[in-house]
C-alpha cells in the first residue's frame, strides 16, 4: 500500500512534527518540571531552572496540607464516570430508535438536542441553584452528576446516532429474520458492533465532565467538591506560588492526560462524529 | 424571635465555653475562606480544636472574588452550604442588616474571649443596627511601605511628615531603575472594586473627589476624579512594573517581597509578612510611612476587615460559634505567634495582642499600623460632605456592581486601551445608569 | 420499513432521553424567562415587583453589550480560524510517514485533556507573565521589552489560549478523515503528475469537508459559552476588551446579582445561540445527509 518512503525524508518529517508536538506539550511539561521545584527557584530563568536547581516534592506536600487530594479525586472520578454511564443508559436507546427507525422528524429532535447544549450555564445557574436547593441537591455528588450528565447528553447521543448509522442495517435484518427479539438485537449484534464508538463515547464524556469547572465549582461546597474546586483556590496568587500551582495543576490534569494517553487509539477510532465514510 | 433566637445562643454558648456540650455530639461544619495567608495559617492551627472539641471542619479555600460569589449566592439564596463564612467590612453591615447573618452580640457576654479587647472601631465596622455580625482575624488600613536600601542609594529622603502624591511621584521616579529589576512604585492594576479600586478610590479621596454627592449622584466625570485618575495612570506608566493592570494585591506583594518595587502602597497586613525573614527577601530593608495626601489628608488610607461571619441559614450554629470564638480568641493569636513568630500574627484585630511585648519586639511597627487603623474614619471619608460610610468603597449594595464597572475602564485607561477622560465618562455613565435602576436616582 | 410495532418502541427508546432534556431545557429556562421580567437583585431581597419589559431594556442598553457582541464573535471566529487551518496542516503532516508517530501525537493532542481553568492559569502565570513568565524572561534575556501579553493584545492572549487547548480536537478529527482517504486514489492522480497542491486541493481537502464541518460544528457549540479561560486570565477586560455575551451575563447575574437583568441577558444568548445553531445544523445536516 504504502510507497516506500525514503529514510531521510522519514527523519525531515520526524523533525519538524517532532518539533510541532514538544511545542504544544511544552506547558505541561513545564509545570511538570516546576512542580519539582522550590518557589524560589520556580521564578528564576528557565534556563537556570533547567540546569541548576534542585528537586523537590514539598510543593505537593503544601498543595496536599491545604486541601486533601484524594477526596477531590474520588469525586470527580465518581461524578464524571457516573455520569457518563448513567448518560449512556439513556442515550443508547434513543440513539438506536433515531438510526434505526428514522422518522420524518429525528434530524430535528437530534438538532434540537444539540441546541440544548447552548443554553450558557451562567445564565441559568440562579434557577438551578435555587431548584438544587430545595431539593437538597446542593453539594451532593448525586446532583452534580444529574447536572453533568444533562450537560453532555446531547453529545452522547449524538455520537451514538453516528456509529449506529454506520452499521449496515443488513446485517439487523438478518437477525430479525433469526427470530431475535428487539433487546437481543440490540445487546447482542447491535452493541458488540458499537464498541469502539461507545468506547471513544464514554472516554469523550470522561473528560468533559472531568474538566467541567462553572457547575462543579458553583453547585459544590466541600463534600462533593471534585478536582476544578481543588484548584480554584491558587488561581490568585499568595507570595511566589509557581510550584505550588504547578504540582496542583498536575494533581488535577494527570489522571485524565495518563487515562487519554492509554486510550488514545480508542478515543481515536471513535471520534469521527459521522464525519469519516 | 431574634431575642429567643440570642438567648438560646447565649445559653449553649456559655456551655460550650466551660466545656458542657463539647461532648455531646462531635459535628462537621464547612468554612469557606479564602487563600490569604493569615487564612492558610488559621486552617494549619485548626486541627488543635477540631481535637479538643471532638468537631470536624471541610474547609472550602477560593479565590478572594471566586470565594465572594460563591458565598453571596449562597447566602442570599439560603443555600445553607456554609456554617461559616470570612466576609468583610463590606458585605457585614449590608448581610447583617438583610438578617442573612447570626448575630454575636453574646460573645460580650464571655468574661474569657473579652470582647471588649478587639478594637471599637472595627467592631462598628463589623455591625448593624446594633448588632454585631462578624468578628475580625484582622483589620487593615493603608500605608507605603518603602525600600530603605533603594532609598539610600538613590538618595531619596525618607519622609516623617505625610508627603502629597506629587512628592510620592518624584520619589518613584527617582527610584526607578528598569534596567535591574527595580520599579520605582507596584501599585493595584487589577480590576475589582476590592482591588485597584481601593488604591485608586483613596487617591481619589486625596484629590478630593467622591463618588456620589448628597443627592446620590454619581460624581465620577469630576475634574477632581480626572485629576487622581490621571495622575495614577502617569505614576504607573512612568514607575511601574510591566504588566502592572494585571496586578492584584497578591502580585503587588510577591513583587515587592521578590525585592521588584521601591515603593507600595498597600494593605497593613501585609507588613508581617513582608517583614518576616522566612517569607520575605526584603524583610530587613523595608519600612512604612503614611499614605500620601493631596489636596486633604482625609480618606487616604482605607479601611477593611477580613472577618467570620456565620449565615443565618447554617444548622450549627453553636458549634460554628464555638470555632469562631477559638478563632479570634486570645489563645488564637497567641498560638500563631507561637508557631509562625509574632512577627506574623494576624494584626489590628486585639488591644492585647498589639500590646503584648513579645509583638511589639518582633514588630515594632505594630504601633504604627495601629495608630494608622485608629485614626480612618469611614463615616467623613472624603473633602466634600457625602451622604454614604465607608472610604475606599460606599456601604451599599450597588457598590459592588459600580465599583467593578469602574475597576474596569481605569484599568483599560492604566493598559492604554482607552484614555482617562474616556475610561471616566464610561463609568459615570454606567454609574448614573445603576443608580436610576436602583431608584436612587428618580 | 420499519413497521408499526418498531415505531411504538423506537418512540419509548427515545423518550427518556427527550423528557429529560426538555425538562432540563424547560425548567430551568422557564424560571430564567419568568425572571427576567421581574425587578429581582440576590442583594435586595424583600419584594420581587413584575418589571415588564425593563430588565431587556437595560440589558440592550448596557454599555458593555455591543463590545461583548463583538467579542463573541471575534473569540469564536479567530479559534476556529487558528484550529480548523492549523489542524489541516497538523494533520496533512501526522499523516506522513515518520518515526515515533504515537509518541508525536500523544504530545499533539495532551492539551485537550487539561481543564480549562488549568490552561488559563498556566499561560497567565508561567508564560505570559511580563516578569516571571517564560516570555518575559526570554524577552529581557534578548534585551527587549517585555509584552504586557493581558494589557497590551488580550483578546488575541485569549484566543490563543483556547486555540492551543482545541487545537487537538481538530487535528485528531481531521486526522482520522485524512487517514480513510482512499491511498490509491492519492497515488494515481500522482502518477497522472498532480503537484501536491492539487492533490491537496482537489483530492484532500473535499474528502476532509465534512470533517471540518464537523469541528466546526462541536467547537462553536463550547466556544460561545467560553467562561473560565477568561475568568482566571483577564476577568473581562481591560475595559471590556475580553467580555464575551457569556461573560457579560456572569457579570450582570453573579458579580452584580442581578438575577432580572441576569436572567434577560440569558434569554437573549438563548435566542442567539439558537440562531446559530438553527444555521450550523442546516449546514451540517446537509452534510450528514450525504
Amino acid at each position: 500500500m504504502a510507497r516506500a518512503v525514503s529514510n531521510g525524508k522519514k527523519i525531515a518529517n520526524t523533525a519538524i512534527a517532532g518539533t510541532v508536538g514538544f511545542l504544544m506539550f511544552f506547558p505541561i511539561l513545564w509545570i511538570l518540571i516546576l512542580s519539582f521545584k522550590t518557589e524560589e527557584d520556580a521564578i528564576r530563568a528557565p534556563l537556570e531552572i533547567l540546569f541548576s536547581s534542585g528537586w523537590t516534592m514539598d510543593s505537593f506536600a503544601a498543595v496536599q496540607a491545604r486541601s486533601d487530594y484524594f477526596k477531590h479525586f474520588m469525586n470527580s472520578v465518581t461524578i464524571s464516570v457516573g455520569s457518563t454511564f448513567l448518560g449512556l443508559l439513556i442515550a443508547i436507546p434513543a440513539a438506536w430508535a433515531m438510526a434505526f427507525v428514522p422518522a420524518k422528524r429525528t434530524k430535528d429532535v437530534l438538532m434540537w438536542m444539540l441546541s440544548t447544549k447552548m443554553l450558557p450555564p451562567v445564565g441559568v445557574l440562579i434557577p438551578i441553584y435555587l431548584i438544587f436547593r430545595d431539593f437538597g441537591l446542593l453539594d451532593t455528588r448525586i446532583g452534580l452528576t444529574f447536572v453533568l450528565m444533562m450537560i453532555n447528553l446531547p453529545i452522547i447521543i449524538w455520537m451514538l446516532y453516528t456509529y449506529f448509522k454506520e452499521i449496515p442495517g443488513e446485517i439487523l435484518e438478518a437477525a430479525r429474520m433469526d427470530g431475535a427479539s428487539l433487546r437481543e438485537e440490540v445487546i447482542y449484534v447491535l452493541t458488540p458492533m458499537a464498541i469502539p464508538g461507545m468506547a471513544s463515547t464514554v472516554l469523550l464524556n470522561i473528560i468533559l465532565a472531568w474538566n467541567e469547572a462553572f457547575w462543579t465549582l458553583n453547585l459544590t461546597a466541600a463534600k462533593a467538591a471534585p478536582l476544578t474546586a481543588f484548584i480554584a483556590s491558587y488561581s490568585s496568587p499568595e507570595g511566589l506560588f509557581y510550584a505550588k500551582l504547578s504540582a496542583a495543576s498536575i494533581m488535577a490534569i494527570a489522571p485524565i492526560l495518563i487515562m487519554g494517553w492509554f486510550s488514545q487509539k480508542q478515543l481515536v477510532r471513535g471520534l469521527t462524529f459521522g464525519a469519516v465514510k | 424571635m431574634p431575642n429567643k433566637h440570642t438567648l438560646l445562643g447565649t445559653a449553649v454558648g456559655l456551655g460550650l465555653a466551660v466545656g458542657l456540650a463539647s461532648a455531646a455530639s462531635a459535628e462537621q461544619i464547612t468554612i469557606a475562606t479564602v487563600n490569604n495567608a493569615d487564612m492558610i495559617t488559621m486552617q494549619e492551627l485548626a486541627p488543635a480544636w477540631e481535637e479538643a472539641t471532638g468537631n470536624t471542619i471541610d474547609w472550602v479555600v477560593l479565590e478572594e472574588n471566586v470565594l465572594r460569589q460563591r458565598t453571596t449566592t449562597d447566602i442570599a439564596t439560603g443555600g445553607g452550604s456554609f456554617d461559616i463564612m470570612f466576609i468583610g467590612a463590606y458585605e457585614t453591615p449590608i448581610w447583617g442588616a438583610e438578617g442573612w447573618l447570626t448575630p454575636l452580640n453574646d460573645f460580650a457576654d464571655d468574661a474569657d474571649y473579652d470582647l471588649e479587647d478587639v478594637f471599637q472601631l472595627v467592631r462598628n465596622g463589623l455591625s448593624a443596627n446594633g448588632n454585631l455580625y462578624a468578628l475580625p482575624l484582622y483589620s487593615e488600613t493603608s500605608f507605603t511601605f518603602y525600600r530603605t536600601d533603594i532609598f539610600e542609594a538613590a538618595g531619596i529622603e525618607v519622609p516623617d511628615e505625610q508627603i502629597t502624591y506629587t512628592q510620592f511621584a518624584e520619589m518613584a521616579a527617582a527610584a526607578h531603575d528598569p534596567e535591574n529589576g527595580i520599579y520605582g512604585t507596584c501599585q493595584r492594576g487589577k480590576a475589582g472594586w476590592g482591588e485597584n479600586m481601593a488604591f485608586v478610590g483613596t487617591v481619589a479621596n486625596a484629590f478630593g473627589a467622591d463618588w456620589f454627592d448628597m443627592d446620590w449622584n454619581p460624581q465620577l466625570d469630576s475634574p477632581e476624579w480626572n485629576a487622581a485618575v490621571n495622575y495614577y495612570v502617569d505614576l504607573m506608566k512612568a514607575s511601574g512594573p510591566p504588566g502592572a493592570s494585571a496586578n492584584g494585591h497578591n502580585e503587588n506583594r510577591a513583587l515587592f517581597k521578590d525585592g521588584k518595587c521601591a515603593t507600595w502602597v498597600d494593605a497593613t497586613s501585609a507588613a508581617g509578612d513582608v517583614r518576616n525573614p522566612d517569607t520575605s527577601s526584603v524583610a530587613d530593608t523595608t519600612d512604612f510611612f503614611k499614605a500620601p495626601m493631596q489636596v486633604t489628608n482625609k480618606g487616604t488610607g482605607w479601611f477593611w476587615s477580613w472577618a467570620l461571619a456565620i449565615p443565618a441559614s447554617s444548622k450549627k450554629v453553636d458549634t460554628a460559634k464555638d470555632f469562631l470564638k477559638w478563632a479570634t480568641s486570645k489563645e488564637y493569636f497567641e498560638m500563631v505567634g507561637e508557631s509562625k513568630g509574632w512577627v506574623a500574627v494576624p494584626s489590628g484585630t486585639r488591644k492585647s495582642v498589639e500590646e503584648d511585648p513579645r509583638r511589639l519586639a518582633a514588630a515594632p511597627f505594630a504601633n504604627t499600623i495601629v495608630d494608622a487603623i485608629l485614626s480612618v474614619d469611614p463615616a467623613d471619608p472624603t473633602r466634600d460632605p457625602v451622604p454614604y460610610t465607608g472610604v475606599q468603597f460606599v456601604a451599599i449594595p450597588e457598590f459592588q456592581g459600580i465599583g467593578n464597572y469602574v475597576g474596569q475602564q481605569v484599568a483599560a485607561a492604566l493598559a492604554g486601551q482607552m484614555s482617562v477622560e474616556q475610561a471616566l465618562a464610561n463609568s459615570q455613565q454606567f454609574a448614573v445608569r445603576e443608580m436610576t435602576k436602583a431608584g436612587y436616582i428618580k | 420499513m420499519a413497521t408499526k410495532a418498531s415505531r411504538s418502541s423506537a418512540r419509548l427508546m427515545i423518550s427518556p432521553a427527550v423528557i429529560l432534556l426538555l425538562g432540563w431545557m424547560i425548567i430551568p429556562l422557564g424560571m430564567t424567562i419568568y425572571f427576567s421580567f421581574l425587578r429581582y437583585n440576590l442583594l435586595q431581597p424583600g419584594a420581587t415587583p413584575f418589571a415588564g419589559w425593563e430588565n431587556y431594556y437595560w440589558f440592550f442598553t448596557d454599555p458593555s453589550f455591543s463590545a461583548a457582541m463583538l467579542n463573541t464573535l471575534v473569540l469564536v471566529g479567530g479559534v476556529l480560524t487558528i484550529t480548523t487551518v492549523g489542524g489541516i496542516c497538523f494533520a496533512l503532516l501526522l499523516d506522513r510517514p515518520m518515526f515515533g508517530q504515537g509518541i508525536i501525537r500523544i504530545m499533539v493532542i495532551a492539551p485537550f485533556f487539561v481543564m480549562p481553568t488549568v490552561s488559563g492559569l498556566i499561560w497567565k502565570n508561567m508564560f505570559m507573565n511580563p516578569v516571571n513568565g517564560i516570555f518575559g524572561q526570554i524577552a529581557a534575556g534578548l534585551g527587549l521589552q517585555p509584552i504586557d501579553f493581558f494589557g497590551q493584545i488580550p483578546m488575541a492572549s485569549v484566543i490563543f489560549i483556547v486555540a492551543w487547548m482545541w487545537l487537538p480536537f481538530a487535528t485528531l478529527i481531521l486526522l482520522t478523515a485524512l487517514q480513510s482517504l482512499d491511498q490509491e486514489q492519492l497515488e494515481a492522480a500522482e502518477m497522472d503528475g498532480a503537484s501536491w497542491v492539487n492533490r491537496f486541493w482537489f483530492i484532500m481537502l473535499p474528502h476532509m469537508a465534512r470533517a471540518i464541518t464537523v469541528v466546526i460544528l462541536i467547537q462553536t457549540i463550547f466556544l460561545l459559552s467560553i467562561f473560565a479561560e477568561i475568568l482566571v486570565t483577564t476577568n473581562g477586560g481591560p475595559g471590556v476588551a475580553t467580555t464575551n455575551l457569556t461573560y457579560l451575563i456572569y457579570v450582570s447575574s453573579l458579580l452584580q446579582f442581578d438575577v432580572g437583568i441576569g436572567s434577560a441577558g440569558g434569554v437573549v444568548a438563548i435566542i442567539l445561540a439558537n440562531i446559530v445553531a438553527f444555521f450550523l445544523m442546516r449546514m451540517i445536516g446537509k452534510n450528514l445527509d450525504a
